[in-house]
């Protein structure tokens, strides 16, 4: 059976272009779905707040270990039938988004809430102090190796088959490729509805726009704030699912260079703009998966970071940038 | 007029960091009145608007209402009381739809009331019915005088607090926006307190008046009886009235 996590990888002498290509965009969208995940986390608190939650990618990583430590505690392997692993995943999904929804809660409430109001930068400097927190804290109680997982959910499907003298190439979605792309759009389509439609949503939009308006109305700002900290905590804990599953090896560090490519994502969408984060997630996932299958796969990163500075200088508003602030 | 005022702020002081811009300030309104407070510009007004409702909170001096003190409340709370303010400055959400802005204003009411209050801010302010899906960004510095206080009516206020809502608005919306504050008076006993540059009509329109010089309240009377007074005419109608 073909290594459904690394698709395509090997076979780039073989493939005709077209299936390479197509291989490579269906590795994209699964990265670029974990990163936009990530992205409106970064996003939501920016637009709220003002500021860049850096601890973010760090409840992104506890949301990968508790579904580690979860998926370990259930005993899920690849032998678990399909349909009982995916409903396990779920369990899985929702512990996890649980518990880094009180982590969320918590940094906040602890380290940001007593600084608000203070001096610009003092949120910025706590905030990389309770990633740094964060990081120790699950290197001292889970330890500094690299945990594996084994594959869960295996199998896959062949998009497009081609046999030339070359020899053959499939174009590969792996069932696990599928479950990450379904359960993150599904999510993203729910969170947006919630954030478009609901009493809840709308206060988040109230609080973003206009503070003390927001207040004016009746709305508990501190609350608002409090719950957007949560979502984006929970959305992490997705992503962190997601990344465990599709790498399956996570360590105490992941979630820094994952945070700041989700940052990047946010910043280029637009930092503010929820469809910005998604698409911004979606542009730097096919960045690097693309960059790495037709470039090289070492400066992957680089091309991620690249794009950031290409896009602070040339777009400093994002793809998606809300226009200024229309007062008349 | 019964005995306890619905509204009685006492000896308020409010601090912007070092500056003091509320220097004891001591007002009462009562239930089913409509009181105006005149002054110039700086004097202070907007600073009282907002320190009833928590935000700045007064250092000192003490805000009752309904019975109970809510000096200290945190704004959402005391906005749950039955208070709903039109801020100066309109403060419209700009990116959300004239209808979301009036569910904001909603927040603090039972989600019964709504269609019957939304049908109640439309018959006062028709046009806001036109415009229900129009971001509130888009609309002119009258209409969204208008979402403003509608706004606040959603909240099914027992008192409203209205900032100098004739600013920077043509005569005629000036007129439909103080016909509309006295129906709402007269017609569903609403308790109005109006912060006011422009002081003719205020002093018309109101029961009751207050002026506010730097921070302090110098005079108070009827509306007749301040539109009368000469140092009244001096400093703030003449010339001003339209």
């Amino acid at each position: 059976m073909a290594p459904f996590a690394m698709n395509g990888a090997k076979s780039k002498m073989q493939g005709g272009l077209m299936e390479y290509f197509v291989q490579q965009l269906v590795n994209g969208v699964t990265l670029g779905s974990i990163y936009g995940l990530i992205a409106i986390g970064y996003t939501l608190v920016y637009g709220i707040v003002g500021m860049i939650n850096f601890a973010h990618g760090d409840i992104f990583m506890v949301g990968a270990f508790v579904a580690l430590i979860v998926i370990t505690a259930l005993g899920l392997t690849a032998s678990t039938g399909l349909g009982l692993s995916i409903l396990a995943l779920i369990l899985v999904l929702v512990i996890s988004m649980v518990v880094a929804s009180v982590y969320g809660w918590t940094v906040e409430r602890v380290a940001y809430r007593p600084l608000r109001g203070s001096f610009r930068l003092a949120p910025l400097i706590t905030a990389i102090g309770m990633s740094i927190v964060l990081q120790n804290f699950v290197q001292i109680s889970q330890g500094a190796r690299v945990k594996p997982l084994q594959p869960i959910i295996s199998g896959g499907h062949t998009l497009m088959r081609r046999v030339d003298a070359q020899g053959e190439f499939a174009v590969q979605i792996s069932n696990m490729q599928i479950f990450i792309i379904v359960i993150t759009f599904s999510l993203m389509v729910a969170f947006t509805l919630l954030i478009a439609k609901t009493p809840l949503g709308r206060a988040q939009r109230a609080c973003e726009q206009d503070t003390k308006m927001a207040a004016l109305s009746g709305i508990n700002v501190d609350h608002t704030i409090s719950l957007t900290f949560v979502l984006g905590a929970a959305l992490a804990a997705v992503a962190g699912l997601m990344f465990l599953l599709y790498y399956g090896v996570i360590d105490f560090f992941i979630g820094f260079v994952a945070g700041v490519k989700a940052f990047t994502a946010a910043v280029l969408g637009g930092i503010g703009s929820l469809p910005g984060a998604m698409l911004g997630g979606m542009v730097i996932g096919l960045i690097e998966t693309f960059w790495s299958a037709y470039f090289s796969i070492e400066y992957k990163d680089v091309a991620a970071f690249a794009m950031l500075a290409l896009v602070l200088i040339f777009l400093p508003q994002g793809l998606l940038g809300k226009p200024e602030v229309e007062k008349v | 007029m019964s005995a306890a005022p619905l509204l009685a702020v006492s000896e308020v002081e409010t601090f912007y960091g070092k500056i003091q811009a509320l220097r004891g300030v001591s007002l009462e309104v009562f239930d089913g009145e409509i009181v105006t407070l005149i002054g110039a510009n700086g004097a202070g007004k907007s600073t009282l608007m907002m320190t009833i409702c928590g935000t700045p909170q007064a250092r000192n001096g003490q805000i009752v209402y309904n019975g109970a003190d809510i000096t200290r409340l945190p704004t959402h709370q005391i906005m749950q009381l039955g208070i709903a303010q039109s801020p100066e400055g309109r403060r419209i959400f700009g990116r959300m739809t004239v209808m979301e802005n009036l569910r904001i204003g909603a927040s603090v009411t039972d989600p019964a009331y709504f269609d019957e209050d939304l049908e109640r801010v439309f018959a006062l302010f028709p046009l806001l019915k036109e415009r229900q899906n129009q971001r509130g960004g888009t609309l002119s510095g009258g209409e969204q005088q208008m979402l403003a206080i509608a706004r606040a009516l959603m909240a099914r206020p027992r008192l409203l607090l209205l900032d100098e809502p004739s600013l920077g608005l043509a005569p005629l919306v000036i007129r439909q926006i103080f016909s509309a504050i006295q129906e709402l008076n007269e017609q569903q006993g609403l308790t109005v307190f109006l912060v006011e540059q422009n002081a003719h009509h205020a002093l018309r329109l109101a029961h009751r008046g207050y002026v506010m010089v730097n921070g302090k309240i110098t005079m108070s009377g009827t509306g007749i009886e301040l539109l009368a007074r000469p140092e009244i005419r001096a400093a703030y109608l003449e010339g001003g009235a339209h």
